[in-house]
């Protein structure tokens, strides 16, 4: 140890310790555009939202849109498919929870909060990617006349509530919005 | 080493113990009416040229099989990987290949002003498809895209099973795609169980592999393709051919991979005698 | 071991020159040529020399293939195929390729097995152990990125299957989820950085596995009664002995792959694999190669909540922990023995857990329902028995035979014959000191 040292230890650590923070700052600066690079890039945030025309789905009909890079689900779905969803007493749901991202995320998952909501209860937008392990469920097929996913045989019913097998949720509502009586704009 | 042996047994045998339990609960809950796994039959196995270490294309199979694929699949199916050229693979010479792929019309362009155009097609042109593109495949056949048959051959197969798929090791059974195709281009003729449910639109075929019927109908009947060759015109000899003709398109280098195999597993061989014999020679002083 | 004083001595001046400056050449004799190793190893301990020439094969086909592969989803199924038509030899530089990977997995399995057996973990080389893990872990990511760039159906959702669990992390899954895609989905950025990171993984495997044959060779190789090296007889200089021995088992290997590429190369795939990746159809059933299907099988099998960690939460979990488990193992073999040949009762345990692990394996390629559940519960809980509980108490309970003195002695007695009796009874007591 030199004389210095000893004279005053506390501007000496002060010293290396602000030496060796500014260093880490410096690294850790650097590092951050070469781990921000790999999330989503401009071109791909673009096409966050999307619309979709729905004037030609009649009742009982279904169209699949590609918003990012995932198949959303639409139907115009059947009075009976609506009643049938309506009868399920919420204690009988794998998960209580609508998932419904355009209202309050611990709302039940009574049939009106999966659906468009007032009015148009028979419009039915979810993001067609079992909340198991992200495989595609096939249309009005199951035990419960919804959807059913071939990976991993998760039933969803018509209102696409998880009702059988390993799926823990409900298939996911995605902010939407009605911005004419023919067009949705998901996103 | 002897023991290491008798475990792999022990752990072989407590395996087939355990598929044995499984395969007859599977067996029990199969239902006659509502089947819930695909394929219904199992193909049948065929015999190929093509099959085993020696195998070989039968040339005059994949030529016929290749008029079955123009005059008959060629209408729905596109087979964008394989370009004209390649058929000289099936005996036919140059300018044979050149007249055959002037048969077809290709777009090409743009020209000077432009514009795409149609041409007759060259050899080192690729198989025109039917449609422009799947969207347009899909609505044309009732939503159901006719899928691409360049590698339909190797894209299909019907799960084999144990012990099956260990034998299957041994025998080099690589046809599986090849008799899938044969099964189900023969199986139209099979009435569905009493009580069974055919979708409109659909046809019951107890070999397709993903449900009990399929949005194709019987695409070939018998002699519907005129050969020159003297085989017989059924729809059996159409799917044997048209199977070896697809295998071919999705395995081109066949041939060329099992002779080169040969000469590979025969000096592997002769190499390992040399080594072991080497090595026995620098261990001879040495108890181990 | 190769610690000891080096016996190299250059012959030529430009030797001596060299020696002086950068002593490569005698780290190099003194590793792979004086090199002593016990004299009694068998062909299990031949595969750590096969895997390297597996994972140079790897790099090398690899490295050539990417010459003609184009790392873009409208491209890369084509370019796939382009390799497998047009290419000159593409065919099998492909096929090599693809097959590789799985006789490089059959490879480092049969090695973490020998590893298991004769308890090669123990101390000292619980670093030797950890290393091989890391490279273990490294293989598995490599493995499944070079899995998706041939674009097919199962590249593609075995990728959407493999990335859905991190979404299973509470708080910051979706994060890192779309932080590995690059997207919300599996698309053309996924496809790049794969690529890009299935080119440069093996080469950092490459340096795992220097250190990986570093601690190796600060220790020195275990053996089959797992008795440390006492003296100079209990060991053969590496070359040519083990170079000899290696050499034949590299060969046989290398047969029966050869017998794969040529014979039949799409047995270890799946057929799926040849039809082109679309993002709005899924395949019946969702399978991984081969090689992570007893993983697969144990990720299914926790088909329960536990607490406040959801089915989901939970078997990613239990796949992760199964794998977590092995960094763990020289811990938890509490024995004093090391090799399971004087260990009767752990000899049973291990053939049992390498037959769990194969009946997982298929079960992981079944589909997840009926009996085909429970048995991977149940053997999902052997698995992990067999680590946490069988380990650490067998070796406290368990009488383990007598162990001869020396590797020596146990090599003059098993050829003398097993009929003859015992020669030497000086001590019985287990001996892991050396």
């Amino acid at each position: 140890m030199s004389a210095t040292d000893t004279a005053d230890p506390n501007r000496r650590d002060f010293l290396y310790i602000a030496t060796g923070a500014a260093g880490v700052v410096g690294v850790a600066a650097v590092a951050w555009p070469f781990i921000d690079q790999m999330r989503p890039d401009a071109s791909t945030r673009a096409l966050a939202a999307i619309e979709v025309d729905v004037s030609a789905i009649e009742p009982g009909m279904s169209v699949t849109a590609k918003w990012r890079g995932k198949p959303v689900f639409i139907r115009n779905r059947t009075p009976e498919e609506i009643e049938a969803a309506k009868a399920v007493k919420l204690d009988e749901l794998k998960d209580p929870v609508a998932r419904n991202a355009n209202i309050s995320a611990d709302a039940p998952a009574t049939d009106a909060d999966r659906s468009a909501g007032e009015g148009k209860e028979n419009w039915l937008v979810m993001v067609g990617v079992c909340t198991h392990l992200g495989c595609v469920p096939l249309g009005q097929q199951g035990d419960f006349g919804g959807w059913f996913c071939p990976c991993h045989g998760s039933h969803y019913d018509t209102a696409g509530r998880i009702r059988k097998g390993p799926a823990p949720e409900n298939l996911a509502v995605p902010v939407f919005s009605f911005i004419s009586d023919t067009k949705i704009k998901i996103g | 080493m002897k023991k290491i042996l008798i475990g792999f047994a022990a752990a072989a045998f407590g395996l087939a113990a355990h598929v044995g339990l499984a395969a007859a609960a599977e067996e029990t809950a199969h239902a006659v009416a509502e089947p819930t796994h695909f394929p219904i039959k199992k193909p049948p196995e065929m015999a190929w040229s093509f099959a085993g270490p020696f195998g070989t294309y039968d040339k005059g199979q994949l030529q016929r099989g290749l008029k079955v694929y123009k005059e008959v699949c060629a209408a729905c199916h596109s087979m964008k990987l394989v370009p004209f050229r390649a058929l000289e693979d099936l005996g036919y010479n140059e300018a044979q290949v050149k007249a055959f792929a002037a048969e077809y019309e290709v777009q090409d362009g743009p020209n000077a002003d432009g514009e795409m155009f149609m041409r007759p097609g060259i050899p080192s042109d690729y198989f025109p498809s039917p449609f422009a593109n799947d969207v347009a495949a899909a609505a044309a056949n009732a939503g159901a895209a006719p899928p691409d048959l360049s590698l339909i051959a190797k894209a299909r197969a019907v799960e084999r099973g144990f012990p099956l798929f260990v034998f299957d090791i041994f025998t080099q059974y690589a046809e599986g795609g090849p008799d899938y195709i044969h099964a189900l281009l023969t199986g139209y003729d099979e009435e569905p169980p009493a009580g069974m449910e055919i979708p409109e639109g659909t046809y019951y075929n107890p070999y397709f592999n993903a449900a009990k019927s399929l949005a194709m109908p019987k695409p070939i009947n018998d002699d519907a393709v005129t050969y020159d060759d003297g085989s017989p015109q059924t729809v059996d000899q159409y799917s044997r051919d048209v199977s070896a003709f697809l295998m071919w398109a999705a395995e081109p280098h066949m041939e060329a991979r099992k002779q080169t195999g040969f000469n590979v597993m025969v000096f592997l061989v002769l190499f390992a005698g040399l080594v072991y014999m080497t090595k026995r020679k620098i261990w001879a002083s040495v108890p181990h | 071991m190769s610690g000891g004083h080096s016996t190299y001595t250059p012959t030529s001046g430009l030797g001596r020159w060299i020696d002086q400056r950068m002593p490569l050449p005698r780290l190099m004799y003194d590793s792979f040529v004086a090199y002593p190793v016990p004299r009694n190893l068998n062909y299990a301990y031949t595969f750590g020399g096969i895997l390297s020439i597996m994972l140079v094969a790897q790099i090398v086909t690899g490295v050539v293939l990417a010459m003609h592969y184009a790392a873009d989803t409208t491209l890369a199924f084509g370019s796939v195929e382009k390799i497998m038509r047009d290419v000159n030899s593409g065919w099998l530089l492909r096929y090599l390729h693809s097959n590789g990977a799985s006789f490089f997995f059959i490879a480092v399995y049969i090695h973490i097995m020998r590893g298991l057996y004769y308890g090669s973990y123990k101390a000292p080389r619980e670093l030797l152990w950890i290393l091989g893990c890391i490279i273990y872990l490294l293989m598995m990511a490599t493995g499944f990125m070079g899995y998706v760039l041939p674009w097919g159906q199962m590249s593609f959702w075995g990728a959407t299957v493999i990335t859905g669990f991190f979404s299973a992390i509470p708080l910051v899954g979706n994060w890192i989820q779309e932080l590995l895609l690059g997207g919300f989905a599996v698309d053309n950025p996924t496809l790049n950085r794969f690529f890009s990171l299935h080119y440069l993984l093996p080469f950092m495997i490459a340096g795992v596995v220097v250190l990986h044959v570093w601690a190796l060779h600060v220790t020195g190789q275990t053996n089959p009664t797992g008795i440390e090296v006492k003296s100079k007889t209990d060991t053969v200089p590496f070359s040519p002995h083990a170079t000899a021995k290696d050499a034949f088992a590299m060969v046989v290997f290398l047969a029966v792959f050869a017998y794969f590429v040529f014979y039949i190369p799409n047995f270890l795939g799946h057929p799926d694999n040849y039809t082109v990746a679309n993002p709005l159809k899924t395949p019946a059933h969702i399978v991984p190669e081969w090689y992570y299907l007893p993983f697969y099988a144990i990720l299914r099998a926790i088909t329960f909540n536990i607490g406040p960690i959801d089915s989901k939460l939970g078997g990613v979990l239990a796949m992760f922990g199964s794998i977590a488990v092995l960094f763990f193992v020289p811990w938890l073999d509490t024995s004093k023995v090391r090799s399971a040949v004087y260990r009767p009762w752990y000899k049973l345990f291990f053939w049992l857990f390498v037959a769990n692990a194969i009946m997982l394996g298929w079960l992981g390629s079944r589909a997840a329902e009926g009996i085909y559940v429970v048995l991977s519960q149940i053997g999902t809980l052997y698995y992990f028995a067999f680590f946490l509980i069988i380990m650490p108490v067998l070796g406290l309970i368990e009488t383990p035979r007598r162990l001869p003195n020396s590797i020596t002695e146990a090599v003059l007695e098993k050829n003398k014959g097993a009929a003859s009796a015992h020669p030497v009874g000086a001590t019985a007591a287990p001996d892991t000191k050396g």
